[in-house]
């Protein structure tokens, strides 16, 4: 991990998203088609092709599953020269972002497709965001590779001539600019450099491959449009700031939804103390059928704001539901139901269901035209204007809900009215009736900061029976006694700590190896099932 | 075996019924799959179970044999389903699994083609990921695997989410009509780089596409057709590593008891014991605690699992 110094930027955006509201629904045809205008009418002056570009690529309708092309209101999450930033952002046609030290409109971005990718440009009205192709880049690295290919043993150059006094490069800062004024575009000015560089030639090719990279970032910067998943999104924190989600990383995450059975029409109780991610991609998995009930221990529900960063229909926030443990526990022990009995159907527990709030419309709260994004600069990161810290804290503190967001949200439009947090739709009282009778399909803990064996004790009577269930943890030792307590309680089977390793490798022609820089820990896992035990069984001795 | 058929949906009111399919969980390496018949018996080194002592019990209870041996009666999960499936070919396990369907960022809705079917461990996952509107379309090349394959998903209820058909992926490509249709495709073929071209065609923009190879070598020569039309092109291994937890009684004379042996994460049970008059050295703690290390044998390899995006046009 390295320790870094994050930094907050936003998005301002003005007026125009507020009567676009955050959602899924901005899908349908008449609001798409209202982005193809803003995108054809880009505020900055651009060349005719990129926005038919951007107009062509709009043109079929997102198909339902997952969207393949922006709209205005939607998230998107940024990743600037392959990974050194990584932003969150709201499109609109008013939000800008600072890529460097220039800052860019984003509306070239409306409309276009997932995976798209932009080149931060100079023209006469400042730097903007250009289209461009990645094919052309890939074939322009490809070419690379294509030209070693098979002699990479052969390559005789080496380093022994390389001299580093500082006079390799006859072009001076002066004359970059002066390019610049002449608008020449990033390329151009990274094959100058190349051209007046005296040692290039005599470079290895894979330090001319890295030498023409570094330029790139620098005078060419990239931008690649990506579509916020629970995949990107888990990377994303797990890369900039992975305290805020636990140290969860993304094999980990996978592996809680596959222990969890979480699939269509499932009622999933969750505890996520970890920023939301967890629910997030639950909600995902639910694809607006069945129920999230996520539940806290105390007065508030758990601070969930990676929720918002996901784009989800309204029917998939109606899914998610916060309800306090008090509630679903008072219930419980008043009704007649889990462990005790069997056959008992209580319809006399619909009167016992109190008013549930919830934060369903988390993601419409913060009022949609300031976005808050998680952003931070690598170490390596061109031109940042904060200087990394390598001593950082590692616990990156960002809270939205705080005094930060609402500074934001009275600068950029004052009359906004607010929503709460936790003010939603209500749970119908026959839903929650409905969980307390059937018990829910699955249970996920994430709750590195409490006693995970009292949780699981408190809350696995409130499992169907035969129902999976996991914990994650960030150490091994709350795991391993929650262990052995379920086996001495005899609720639960089939318990398992488990630790997923996952390595990356550089796959290319005679240089396949792992990454030599790895994440040597994502988490553990406690999985089991829970079973029906039933007192007259459990006292049987076993034959063994 | 999903939720989406709320008849067969766990609950506390659901009871094993006859027709039901069951797992037999004995311990965590005895796991079967059985299919609850009346008239029915299960036997294994226990005893012999009756089917009908089932019928009626919810699932997740603890049955008895003849002979007062127990096992444990489970509802069906695809995590189940992976333990207990009849190996026709080399599986995927849980790991893999897990990392592949977030990875393809498959959720409710998509369609997702896959070649070949094996022994359907994954189609079994991409299923459920898909449901209840999406469809796995899933090809082998083998007729009698198709066919027991297909077997396998009728009784497990999953008919209306996947489609098995028999075709060469390598050979003759995808089917036409799922051209520019498929929100992910999955690859287990033996030459993954002659089936590309025609997963290009088959993938919606920035569509993903994974590639599991048990060889590096195939892993190479996929890369370098990937080359063309897919971006974000990556390699992954993953593995899983499982712990034992146990309580062990640890002895340690008066002196040491400050001392830091088991750590600060210790869940200490302290007992004084009397002690033995000849050792005359004053009184021992017997502590137990609660420890976990790795299990000594692990899979140590299944399969590097490539990743690439079709790259926007």
């Amino acid at each position: 991990m390295n320790p870094t110094d994050p930094t907050i930027h936003r998005v301002v955006s003005k007026t125009l998203s507020l009567f676009f509201p955050f959602s899924r629904l901005s899908l349908d045809p008449q609001q798409s088609s209202l982005g193809t205008q803003e995108s054809g009418n880009p505020p900055m002056a651009q060349e005719g092709s990129v926005a038919d570009l951007q107009a062509s690529a709009l043109a079929p309708a997102p198909p339902p599953p997952n969207p393949r092309a922006t709209w205005e209101g939607c998230s998107v999450l940024l990743d600037i020269n392959d990974g050194d930033r990584l932003v969150f952002a709201r499109l609109s046609a008013a939000a800008t972002l600072k890529i460097g030290n220039k800052k860019c409109s984003l509306a070239p971005l409306l409309g276009c497709a997932f995976g798209s990718l932009f080149r931060v440009e100079s023209g006469p009205d400042g730097p903007y965001l250009a289209r461009s192709s990645p094919c052309a880049s890939v074939t322009s690295g490809n070419s690379m590779q294509e030209s070693e290919k098979g002699d990479t043993m052969e390559d005789i150059r080496d380093n022994r001539l390389l001299i580093d006094n500082n006079t390799a490069q006859n072009l001076s800062s002066d004359d970059i600019e002066a390019m610049r004024r002449e608008g020449a575009t990033g390329d151009e000015i990274v094959e100058a450099l190349i051209a007046n560089s005296s040692t290039f030639e005599k470079k290895t090719v894979y330090s001319q491959e890295k030498y023409k990279r570094k330029k790139q970032k620098k005078y060419a910067p990239k931008v690649l449009l990506r579509r916020p998943s629970a995949r990107s999104i888990c990377e994303t924190y797990f890369k900039k700031v992975p305290a805020r989600i636990g140290f969860l990383r993304v094999d980990t995450l996978s592996l809680l939804l596959s222990m969890a059975n979480v699939g269509p029409y499932s009622d999933i109780l969750v505890v996520d103390m970890i920023g939301g991610i967890v629910t997030g991609a639950v909600a995902e998995r639910l694809g607006g059928t069945g129920y999230l009930c996520s539940t806290y221990f105390g007065t508030a529900p758990y601070p969930s704001d990676i929720v918002r960063m996901f784009n989800f229909s309204s029917e998939t926030r109606s899914r998610i539901v916060h309800m306090p443990f008090s509630d679903l526990f008072k219930s419980h022990e008043n009704s007649v139901f889990p462990g005790a009995e069997l056959n008992a159907n209580a319809p006399s527990m619909l009167s016992e269901s109190p008013k549930y709030e919830n934060t369903v419309d988390l993601s419409s709260k913060p009022t949609v035209e300031e976005f808050d994004l998680m952003e931070e600069q690598s170490v390596d990161n061109m031109e940042a204007s904060s200087s990394p810290a390598k001593n950082g804290t590692e616990h990156f503190v960002l809270n939205p809900c705080s005094s930060d967001a609402s500074a934001c949200r009275h600068e950029s439009n004052a009359s906004v009215a607010d929503t709460p947090v936790n003010k939603g739709r209500q749970v119908p009282a026959e839903t929650v009736a409905l969980w307390k009778r059937n018990g829910f399909s699955s249970l996920i803990i994430a709750a590195p900061e409490s006693d995970v064996g009292t949780i699981v004790q408190e809350l696995l009577p409130l499992l169907a029976y035969s129902a999976p269930f996991v914990i994650y943890h960030q150490y091994l030792q709350p795991l391993a006694t929650c262990m052995h307590k379920l086996q001495s309680s005899k609720m639960a089977i089939s318990l398992q700590i488990s630790e997923p390793w996952l390595r990356e490798y550089q796959v290319l022609p005679s240089r396949t190896h792992p990454l030599m820089q790895m994440s040597s820990f994502g988490g553990y896992t406690l999985s089991g099932i829970r079973i029906c035990n039933s007192g007259t069984v459990a006292n049987i001795v076993t034959p063994k | 075996m999903l939720s989406t058929d709320s008849s067969k949906r766990i609950s506390f009111d659901r009871l094993i019924c006859d027709e039901d399919l069951v797992i037999v969980y004995e311990r965590h390496d005895r796991i079967k799959a059985v299919k609850v018949q009346k008239g029915s018996v299960f036997q294994n080194r226990f005893g012999v179970f009756k089917h009908s002592d089932w019928i009626g019990k919810p699932f997740g209870s603890k049955v008895l044999s003849n002979k007062g041996g127990f096992v444990f009666v489970l509802a069906p999960t695809p995590e189940l389903w992976t333990l207990v499936l009849s190996h026709r070919t080399q599986i995927l396990y849980l790991a893999d699994i897990s990392f592949v369907i977030s990875y393809l960022e498959v959720v409710p809705g998509c369609v997702v083609l896959e070649s070949g079917t094996g022994s359907g461990s994954l189609t079994t996952s991409l299923a459920r990921a898909v449901a209840p509107s999406g469809h796995v379309h899933t090809f082998d090349f083998h007729e009698q695997r198709a066919a027991l394959a297909r077997e396998d998903f009728e009784r497990n209820g999953m008919s209306s989410l996947i489609t098995v058909t028999v075709r060469d992926i390598q050979g003759e490509g995808f089917p036409e009509e799922f051209c520019g249709a498929a929100d992910s495709v999955f690859l287990d073929l033996p030459q993954p780089w002659l089936a590309l071209p025609s997963v290009r065609r088959m993938l919606k923009q920035d569509g993903v596409l994974c590639s599991f190879s048990p060889c590096i070598e195939q892993v190479q020569r996929s890369c370098d057709v990937l080359q063309s039309g897919f971006t974000d092109i990556r390699t992954f291994e993953v593995l899983l590593r499982s712990y034992e937890v146990r309580e062990e009684r640890m002895m340690r004379t008066e002196g040491d008891q400050d001392g830091d042996l088991a750590g600060p994460f210790s869940r200490k049970r302290k007992q004084r014991i009397p002690h033995d008059a000849n050792n005359g050295s004053g009184e021992t703690t017997t502590t137990t605690t609660v420890m976990a290390r790795p299990c000594r044998e692990a899979r140590g390899h299944t399969g590097y699992l490539t990743f690439a995006r079709l790259a926007c046009s």
